[in-house]
């Protein structure tokens, strides 16, 4: 997943050499990689993520030819590493998202991933990841991604009521998703739903449909997000003209309240505001290095990438990256080195979304000044809070922006 | 047609006989400065190269509003006849809000160009000016200007004017102050046709000041025109309403650059220079005088300006507030008729109440203060001076709803005015349902021609300082002109209503307002209110109250979630970004109790739409 609007940020050099800040302490942070696979069948109509249908693309950029291209960024990404002084460290956590990763052949997955270990090593018991639609997998593309060294799969199966995916434009039968869930299961791999709930039309009952439905089909792990309209969409076109509802944070607030109390009762605990798992060890390991701030590559069109507080990002559109790693060069399109105080409000931003919580004691003046008002309002646990750590109530969880901009200095 | 005079004739040794004294009175848009600008280039005192559109508008705000603030006075050759006149342009204000400096403008001078537009016919500013100038009793020379328009109606206007002065149609001249044509015979009818100054030259000097203005470069820089006696360098002067006396640092005439002169003599113009700071010393409408061989009269017709309208400004960033007291300060020097004392407000925060002559008067205010000072400004709403009763027989005067007492009140007056409105006819109906709704009384009502009418009303002030001309504007189509004056007060049965916040009063949204009107404001304003400010983690009642009893009431809901589901793909950056300017945001939040209003819920729950919509108007 990566979104369509890149931010603003200094030119990153050809050679990808990072500033020094990146390597700072670097080996004792955890080392994970993206992979982004910028294909789909179809747009959906409230994505605006970096991707392209089949038709869209051709020459170096295209499906047949992608697999090599981000090859070729996995070893440029370990030369520049190196380079940059950053040490070896085997790989985390590894992630596959889109578009639809499994648009491409399940050996085209597996070839960059073994590129990838190749370079790194990966950690024993490793958790790789790959996103899924649930039309688009086999009960064999599963067990060659398994095979090929994959622990985990995502199914986007967004609701389990056909005009809810028909609003989202999503082309799967909701009948597929069990099937797909089975095969994953069979062949070994770890499961997730992911779950998109206040989509135009969607009633409650529908909701309440989608998630129960997703429990049945017992995943070791759920994400819902809430639907967002983003601009350039055509979702957002359709609201614009009046063909659609617009969305309604009222809305979303109840429906994350009836999904959080149904996932409990199915025996899955929150761990991030928009995700929740069947025990710890099935929360999403790659997830949690995002919010912990940890170091990852993300190769691909659009991928976001971070070092020790330098992030950066990829140029857009896969003919130009493909262009940019052809001739040897850095397919990044802008970066940015962030301060101190950018990274402590970072730092509050992420980790304060956690069902772990947030040290009191790391907290600045300003930070721990704002808990006691935050337990009056209810939005953080006052247990915790006694015990040292803010950790979010279930309606801190829906405020959770005002919580971090309270604890900001 | 006369060239440009060969020799103009010297400062203080000019014959009144050839002195000529005039004022443009026009309505805004109608041309004055173009013509203005016209004259000075054909009669030589300003250069072809130098020229710049409304040249003796030095105000940038001036320029661009295309009005006259400030006014100013040039002196211009001009040969008929073989002989060389002196003609001294007066330049005056247009506008309502300034009466008292057009009235001493109109003073100094004998005679006035009625100059109107051919396209729009008189308005009613101009012709409450044209009163002045007749009271003044200045000889008039009617001109339509813009004939050059295709759609100029010079039969139609000429008809109007002279049906309105007493002469014929005929009489009036047709000028284009924008290509030229006949404003050599229009220089050449001032000189014909307006009398020369008459004074005693032996007699003690006294001379009236028409303007006054602060130059930083030069202190304050007054305008006179000499009744009698004369002036000289080096004198010391001296100022018949306060008896101070200054040294005379300058003398000179505009022409129109400042060039000193040996004197000015009995009906010369020009201005003098003292060293003074502060435009308070050197007061339009004060005579001034010689300290060695003093006039024992003054000229008379001196007032003090007093302020109509009040408003409290704020600064939009609290720690802009000392940058706002010393802006406050600086155009005070030039601008005699604003006063300010500093207020504060729960809700803004420290600030001035300001009091000024009018509306025009606010705005322009407000605007110089803005751009010449970089300031970001709210205003509250602009409100009257009240005159309270108490039981207990205590006066006092309330200029912001704030102070107004609860309980107790034995009486309130309200300041009142007469109004006159110049429209077409087709719209009698909507303006006097306009005036009737504002708690007007009609006093009159005269056909100017056959289809545009004058309406006179008496109305209370506090009914049109703030969207009353927008409105009249709207429901003329852009016709409708309006002037008034002040007309004593009237006892009124007013109330003063409250809006609170969480039960918290927000001073700067409290109204005065009759009492059948109470219940409108509060509806209007809760209703904005609810739209203007966001959603908290709490409901926020809004309410609207006279005393303890509640008349409005709305209410936000809570907001119930605040958090972005996602990060796409690790694009933190993109969250931090979004955090980053909801934090700042958060900055520009007045607290109210535990309410955040934002700054732009003040500013557009105390702007009106119209005015926000059109902020050229006027």
């Amino acid at each position: 997943m990566t979104p369509s609007v890149l931010p603003l940020g200094d030119p990153a050099p050809a050679d990808g050499i990072l500033p020094a800040q990146a390597a700072v302490g670097a080996a004792s942070r955890k080392f994970s990689l993206y992979a982004h696979i910028p294909f789909c069948a179809v747009r959906c109509g409230y994505c605006d993520f970096n991707t392209y249908t089949a038709t869209e693309l051709g020459g170096g950029a295209s499906q047949d030819a992608y697999a090599s291209t981000a090859v070729r960024e996995v070893e440029f990404a370990a030369r520049a590493m190196t380079a940059s002084g950053l040490p070896q460290r085997k790989l985390s956590t590894v992630f596959f998202g889109g578009g639809t990763p499994t648009l491409l052949p399940a050996g085209d997955l597996t070839r960059i991933l073994g590129a990838a270990v190749e370079q790194w090593g990966i950690e024993e018991g490793a958790e790789v990841t790959t996103e899924a639609n649930p039309d688009s997998v086999t009960l064999e593309s599963l067990q060659e991604l398994h095979d090929g060294g994959f622990t985990r799969v995502s199914f986007g199966m967004q609701s389990a009521v056909s005009h809810v995916l028909k609003v989202l434009d999503r082309t799967h039968k909701p009948e597929r998703v069990p099937q797909a869930v089975a095969w994953a299961r069979e062949v070994g791999l770890n499961v997730s739903v992911d779950l998109i709930y206040g989509t135009p039309g969607e009633s409650l009952a529908d909701w309440e449909t989608s998630v129960r439905t997703a429990l049945s089909y017992e995943p070791d792990h759920i994400s819902a997000y809430s639907l967002i309209v983003e601009e350039g969409t055509k979702l957002a076109a359709q609201i614009r003209r009046g063909q659609v509802p617009n969305i309604d944070d009222d809305d979303h607030a109840v429906k994350y309240e009836l999904a959080d109390a149904l996932f409990q009762a199915g025996g899955l605990s929150w761990y991030e505001v928009s995700n929740w798992s069947r025990t710890p060890a099935d929360a999403c390991q790659h997830n949690l290095a995002y919010w912990h701030g940890d170091d990852w590559w993300g190769i691909g069109p659009g991928a976001h990438s971070h070092m020790g507080g330098v992030r950066w990002w990829n140029v857009k559109h896969p003919t130009a990256y493909a262009n940019r790693l052809d001739k040897g060069e850095s397919p990044a399109a802008g970066r940015e080195t962030l301060d101190a105080d950018t990274r402590e409000l970072e730092r509050i931003m992420l980790v304060s979304r956690l069902s772990e919580g947030l040290s009191i004691d790391t907290l600045g003046p300003a930070g721990r000044h704002a808990v006691a008002g935050l337990i009056a309002e209810g939005l953080i646990e006052p247990l915790k809070a006694f015990a040292g750590t803010l950790v979010l109530t279930l309606k801190g969880r829906l405020l959770g922006d005002a919580v971090t901009r309270a604890l900001l200095p | 047609m006369s060239p440009m005079a060969r020799t103009a004739p010297v400062p203080a040794a000019t014959d009144p006989a050839i002195i000529r004294n005039f004022c443009i009175i026009a309505h805004i848009d109608h041309g004055k400065s173009t013509l203005a600008d016209r004259m000075l280039q054909l009669t030589g005192v300003v250069q072809q190269r130098d020229m710049k559109a409304q040249y003796l508008d030095r105000m940038d705000i001036e320029r661009e509003r295309g009005i006259t603030i400030k006014s100013q006075a040039v002196r211009i050759p001009w040969e008929v006849d073989g002989t060389a006149y002196c003609l001294n342009m007066i330049d005056t204000p247009g506008h309502v809000d300034f009466t008292y400096e057009v009235s001493r403008s109109l003073a100094a001078c004998e005679g006035a160009i009625l100059l109107v537009d051919a396209a729009q016919g008189i308005e009613a500013q101009t012709l409450a000016n044209l009163y002045l100038a007749m009271e003044n009793n200045l000889t008039i020379i009617p001109v339509l200007n813009k004939i050059d328009l295709p759609s100029a109606q010079p039969e139609k206007y000429a008809a109007e004017l002279a049906n309105l002065i007493g002469g014929k149609p005929e009489d009036v001249l047709m000028v284009s102050g924008k290509t030229g044509v006949g404003v050599e015979a229009l220089l050449d009818q001032i000189v014909r046709e307006l009398p020369p100054p008459v004074g005693d030259p032996n007699a003690p000097a006294r001379a009236m000041i028409f303007d006054s203005v602060y130059d930083t470069y030069r202190g304050v820089v007054t305008y006179v025109r000499v009744i009698d006696g004369s002036l000289s360098p080096r004198e010391k002067i001296q100022m018949m309403s306060t008896r101070a006396t200054h040294e005379l640092l300058e003398i000179g005439v505009s022409s129109p650059e400042p060039t000193p002169s040996k004197g000015l003599g009995v009906g010369e113009v020009g201005y003098l220079i003292t060293g003074v700071k502060d435009v308070r010393q050197s007061k339009v409408g004060d005579t001034v005088t010689t300290f060695h061989k003093p006039a024992t009269e003054s000229l008379g017709g001196y007032q003090d300006a007093k302020p109509m309208v009040f408003s409290g400004l704020y600064p939009l960033d609290g720690a802009d507030y000392p940058v706002l007291r010393d802006a406050l300060e600086k155009l005070m020097l030039n601008d005699a008729a604003l006063v300010y004392e500093p207020e504060s407000s729960a809700a803004l925060g420290f600030g001035f109440r300001v009091g000024f002559l009018g509306l025009l008067h606010l705005e322009i205010t407000r605007e110089r203060l803005e751009r010449e000072h970089n300031l970001d400004l709210i205003s509250t709403a602009p409100n009257v001076e009240y005159e309270v009763t108490l039981e207990d027989k205590k006066i006092i005067h309330v200029t912001n709803p704030s102070e107004y007492p609860s309980g107790k009140i034995a009486e309130v007056r309200e300041p009142m005015v007469s109004a006159t409105i110049l429209a077409p006819s087709e719209f009698v109906g909507a303006i006097m349902e306009l005036c009737q709704s504002r708690r007007g009384i009609l006093g009159g009502m005269d056909y100017l021609s056959e289809d545009r009418v004058e309406i006179r009303y008496r109305l209370p002030l506090a009914e049109i300082v703030f969207d009353f001309f927008d409105i009249l504007k709207s429901k003329t189509r852009g016709y409708g002109s309006l002037d008034w004056k002040a007309d004593g007060d009237q006892v009124a049965d007013l109330v003063k209503v409250d809006i609170l916040l969480q039960g918290e009063q927000v001073d700067a949204f409290s109204a005065i307002t009759h009492r059948d009107k109470a219940y409108a404001y509060g509806v209007m304003m809760t209703g904005k209110l609810r739209n203007l400010i966001p959603r908290q983690q709490f409901e926020v009642p809004i309410q609207a109250a006279i005393g303890a009893r509640i008349i409005a009431r709305e209410s936000i809901r809570a907001i119930r979630k605040d958090v972005l589901a996602k990060c796409y793909g690790g694009d933190i950056s993109r969250k931090r970004k979004l955090l980053e300017k909801q934090k700042e945001g958060k900055k520009r939040m007045k607290m109210v109790g535990r309410v955040e209003v934002p700054q732009e819920a003040f500013i557009a729950a105390l702007t009106t739409d119209e005015s926000s919509k059109d902020k050229s108007k006027k």
